[in-house]
């Protein structure tokens, strides 16, 4: 049976249908797995090999694989969501007892994204202070540090902006405070105010706006600067650290006859 | 070397066609470099693998926990009633604290855009990449700096009554004082550890022990009118 089914298989990576999509082509011998990292457009962020030491559970706790894991969770829960939310006034509430009352595994639903967006922001502070105590921000790695930064702005604005849509009472009075404070930048804070809530004060307009920014703007710059990120991580050398790197053990070894080519 | 070169080694410019990159190596030229062996695993499977099992590991334990907890969801919101206290998610917590003792001008603009640049310009500061303790090298200067400016710190926060910040920043100096006491030889491992510590470390260190302070306090022990509560009593 199990012979059976691997040949099947076989003959099916061998076809030419598979043969067009998937250009790394069949087998198992290392160049084909390398192929099959570096011949597609979403693998091919990574690098087609990792430093064995890296890939232990020690060294990074896998918190940017898990940050990525959350973000997915969320992007699947939160299309799902959008079929049943309306941003307006006083729905998007009922449409929050909907998901709570009518809806089959709606509550659940909205506990999954809920509960994960919290556990993102968490993850990102947590992958931050990681790779700050590996020292793995340092040269040549530093511009990645920086869209990580960003990715942590984006993160919270994310959050921010999704904590509005279920109009209720904390979620109105949450966002009062916050946006208050863009009030007090100097000069310009009422117009800053203004713009972001499309009033002046948290109102349907502000639901929208910040529906708009949760739902499209938002996950894009989201999705646009984690491609970067993971890309930047190969380009930049691979998972690496400083601190630990280990001795060169032989003289011999300290000598190569050719560069890496990334 | 002073061998005439019978060969010119231009840039193809001719924009119809692909240039041909060739790379000469003449005699007595090394293309030797400097490179660390170390063993590798190939990305397609074992590290997707790896990452696979980690992200469905945490999708089972959200699922997990979604069945068990229900997303907090309180009345309709309501303009003309006011929650006492109205509190901001708890990541900003820590923020609103600040705000309980600064102006918003200061804990609500300044402090964030500081923050942020600050995280920016962390690999781009020497201080961040030295890698060498903190107190190993000038030792009588750097401490005197340090004192100056612990003590002011801590001037400013009994001030300003931020009293909760002021027990991280006690821990931080009271463990800056030991690894400026200490040697990378010392026979005790936690000496040894501190002692090696780079100023960045320190820096880092008292942030995230002030962010989780705050966060914590501002979550937990704070009630109406922002006024302290034990979590354990309610209100």
């Amino acid at each position: 049976m199990a012979v059976k089914t691997a040949a099947m298989v076989d003959k099916l990576r061998a076809s030419r249908v598979w043969r067009s999509v998937f250009r790394s082509g069949t087998g198992n011998s290392t160049l084909h797995r390398a192929l099959a990292i570096q011949q597609s457009i979403f693998l091919h962020l990574f690098s087609t090999k990792v430093r064995k030491r890296m890939v232990g559970f020690s060294a990074t706790w896998y918190l940017g694989t898990l940050t990525f894991g959350t973000f997915l969770i969320l992007v699947i829960t939160g299309i799902l969501l959008m079929l049943y939310y309306h941003p307006s006034v006083p729905q998007a509430y009922a449409d929050m007892k909907d998901l709570q009352f009518v809806v089959s595994s709606g509550l659940f639903l909205r506990n999954l994204h809920r509960w994960s967006a919290q556990l993102m922001v968490f993850f990102v502070f947590a992958h931050m202070f990681k790779v700050f105590y590996r020292g793995a921000y340092r040269t040549p790695r530093e511009f990645n540090w920086v869209i990580g930064v960003m990715l942590l702005i984006i993160t919270l604005l994310l959050s921010y902006t999704g904590y509005l849509l279920p109009w209720d009472q904390l979620a109105f009075w949450a966002i009062t405070v916050g946006s208050n404070l863009s009030s007090a930048v100097p000069f310009v804070g009422n117009k800053i105010h203004f713009l972001l809530l499309g009033g002046n004060q948290v109102n349907a307009n502000a639901l929208l706006r910040f529906y708009v920014l949760h739902c499209v703007v938002l996950p894009l710059a989201a999705i646009l600067f984690i491609a970067v990120h993971f890309w930047r991580i190969r380009k930049d050398g691979g998972l690496y650290v400083q601190q630990s790197e280990p001795k060169p053990q032989q003289a011999k070894d300290r000598t190569s006859a050719a560069t890496e080519v990334k | 070397m002073s061998d005439p070169k019978d060969f010119v080694a231009g840039i193809d410019s001719d924009q119809r066609r692909s240039p041909t990159r060739v790379a000469f190596v003449t005699r007595r030229t090394s293309a030797q470099v400097t490179v660390n062996r170390e063993d590798q695993v190939q990305t397609y499977p074992e590290v997707l693998f790896r990452a696979a099992l980690a992200i469905e590991t945490l999708a089972i334990a959200l699922v997990g926990f979604s069945l068990m907890f229900n997303a907090p969801l309180e009345g309709l919101a309501d303009p003309t009633h006011t929650p006492n206290p109205a509190k901001a998610p708890w990541y900003f917590l820590g923020l609103q604290e600040l705000l309980h003792y600064f102006p918003p001008v200061v804990a609500g603009v300044l402090v964030p855009s500081l923050l942020i640049i600050a995280l920016i310009v962390i690999p781009y500061f020497n201080i961040n990449i030295e890698a060498n303790g903190l107190f190993l090298k000038d030792r009588t200067t750097r401490l005197r700096i340090f004192y100056v400016a612990a003590l002011g710190i801590l001037i400013f926060l009994l001030a300003f009554h931020v009293y909760v910040a002021v027990g991280p920043t006690v821990v931080v100096a009271v463990a800056m004082i030991v690894a400026a006491n200490s040697t990378p030889e010392s026979p005790w491992r936690l000496s040894r550890y501190l002692a090696r510590r780079p100023l960045a470390y320190w820096i880092m260190t008292w942030f995230l022990l002030e962010l989780i302070v705050l966060t914590a306090v501002g979550t937990w022990f704070r009630g109406p009118g922002w006024a302290w509560v034990l979590p354990w009593r309610g209100y």
